[in-house]
């Protein structure tokens, strides 16, 4: 399990991350979401003991982030957003050297056992260098799980898989994830919606929103957007609607009879507007109400006062 | 400890995947291999007895100052450019496992290509009775490995400032040039500082004992202390990454 209180990480007079506060259970996969620079890499690189923080502190597998270094990098599997490959190395030879590295007993039979799980076992032999991007990332997934690490760190591990990969990625995530715990940093909000349990959100060095993807999305979903679409003639429609209470605004999008309408915050409005058209003798071809995804609950949190995006901190990535 | 070995393995096998050390090697053989030839063939004409430790480490220890920093550069630099370092660094390994791993692999490829020299001190053997002074010839040896692991040793601290393979390269060579010539500096003169630079001076530990065939302790203790300081700065500076 992970657990830090107050990091802080400065390069020079930049400030990479400010007082992050968060933790993640065994069994739970948390996702780490946020803006290019705002600080993802420089957290994870703090809890895989690459470097340490500024100030605060924190444990991770139950040991001392600053104090126990060494024994918190026997326990964590990483794999950077760079995946630090050996191009001129096969990738038998590669996990090979990172099990012994890791001094892991029975090192033979656990290399093909991972090669096996991240499905690269077809290609043990190739030099790593002649790999596909995809390939690269599955050889770097690998290493980080050789030595079955209870707490498994992973920068944007979607990076360079194709859909079909993804879905085989994911599912492996989840497998781990039941009894390790699993942190990955992603910009890719579906990722985070479909693979974590809870996601911190993260801009300018700052944790924003903390939080269940589905509370996140309850969060704001109140006053959504409804799409409607009408098929034939649809004079008159936007103003029949506009006049309904709890209707803030009708919108005509595009020319096929197609309206956005705003509704006020708690209000559903779609039998109403059903009951509307159909009374209103217009023929209703769709009506959909649109659920707030991590994307708009994204920019609407990582914006800043003045309503626009986050300045970029220019931390390092 | 175990660390140390499965560093240097890696390291040692990766100078012969890559054409780099066979460059590094043929260049050795090839400018020596002229220079035995020339040496031979003319003490062969013009009579006089075979000063073969001359003939090889003379030339080869010119050309060692420019090779090792090639042998160096990519150490540590490479780990760094390609993000590797981030893996060995979020290993169970400490700071002084890697450096001195891979000093190790360095120091044991320069080894094998100095052991490939030793084929001129057979051939010039087999031509003389009666033979070679073995002595003078282990000596040599002796020294010459003492002095290749002071210079790698330079390498593998200057490989792990830089991210650039060829700025570790011209700053390896600039340093132990440094260290060959700054005896020049006080040839003539006596007193405390130039009895100092006189020690610090790599050459005269080389040309005024090991390549007459004497092995003195102060040399050995010179070229070890060398090879120390400088891999405990690579250390010093790889652990100082993490705090930056």
């Amino acid at each position: 399990m992970i657990e830090v209180n107050a990091l802080t990480k400065r390069y020079g007079q930049r400030t990479a991350i400010q007082d992050l506060t968060f933790h993640a259970n065994k069994g739970e996969i948390v996702g780490f979401l946020g803006p290019n620079g705002a600080g993802k890499t420089t957290t994870m690189r703090i809890l895989t003991g690459y470097m340490p923080p500024s100030e605060g502190q924190g444990r991770v597998a139950g040991f001392d982030l600053l104090t126990e270094s060494f024994q918190v990098r026997k326990r964590v599997g990483y794999l950077p957003e760079n995946v630090p490959l050996y191009p001129e190395m096969t990738v038998i030879q590669y996990l090979d050297f990172v099990a012994e590295l890791r001094q892991i007993s029975g090192r033979q039979d656990r290399v093909d056992e991972v090669m096996e799980q991240v499905r690269i076992d077809h290609r043990a032999e190739s030099y790593i260098g002649n790999l596909s991007k995809g390939l690269r990332q599955r050889v770097g997934l690998g290493q980080a799980l050789l030595h079955k690490p209870e707490v498994l760190i992973m920068d944007e591990p979607m990076d360079g898989f194709d859909p079909q990969e993804q879905i085989e990625v994911k599912k492996l995530i989840r497998e781990i994830g039941q009894a390790q715990t699993v942190m990955l940093s992603t910009h890719i909000l579906a990722h985070a919606q479909e693979l974590c349990d809870r996601v911190i959100i993260i801009a300018a060095g700052r944790i924003v929103a903390e939080d269940t993807p589905e509370r996140l999305s309850a969060q704001i979903a109140g006053g959504g957007r409804i799409h409607l679409q009408v098929d034939g003639d649809s004079h008159g429609l936007a103003e029949a609607l506009g006049q309904m209470p709890g209707i803030v605004a009708v919108q005509p999008a595009g020319k096929d009879g197609r309206f956005d309408i705003e509704t006020a915050p708690g209000v559903d409005g779609r039998a109403k507007i059903a009951q509307a058209v159909v009374n209103g003798g217009w023929s209703l071809l769709e009506l959909h109400r649109d659920k707030a995804t991590l994307e708009q609950i994204f920019i609407e949190l990582t914006k800043n006062d003045n309503g626009e995006a986050p300045a970029q901190p220019g931390a390092a990535a | 400890m175990r660390n140390i070995w499965t560093i240097a393995k890696r390291e040692f096998n990766q100078y012969f995947v890559s054409p780099a050390a066979y460059v590094v090697a043929f260049v050795f053989l090839l400018i020596l291999g002229i220079i035995f030839y020339g040496q031979l063939g003319g003490t062969v004409v013009y009579g006089g007895s075979p000063q073969v430790v001359q003939w090889v480490f003379g030339p080869f220890v010119t050309l060692v100052l420019f090779l090792t920093p090639g042998v160096t550069m990519r150490l540590l630099a490479e780990e760094q450019r390609s993000g590797t370092m981030e893996l060995l660094l979020t290993a169970p390994l400490r700071e002084w496992e890697l450096v001195i791993g891979k000093w190790l692999a360095a120091f044991a490829f320069m080894a094998v290509v100095i052991f490939l020299t030793s084929i001129y001190f057979l051939i010039t053997n087999a031509f003389t009775t009666p033979g070679l002074d073995r002595g003078t010839i282990l000596a040599a040896y002796v020294g010459f490995l003492f002095m290749c692991a002071a210079m790698l040793a330079i390498g593998v601290f200057t490989s792990s400032l830089f991210v650039n393979q060829i700025a570790a390269f011209f700053a390896t060579m600039g340093v132990s040039l440094a260290l060959w010539l700054v005896g020049f500096l006080f040839q003539q003169e006596t007193g405390v500082v130039a009895d100092i630079v006189n020690y610090i001076d790599l050459s005269g530990h080389f040309y005024n004992n090991f390549y007459t065939g004497v092995i003195d302790l102060s040399d050995i203790v010179y070229f070890v202390s060398i090879t120390a300081l400088f891999l405990f700065l690579t250390t010093r500076t790889i652990e100082s990454r993490r705090w930056r």
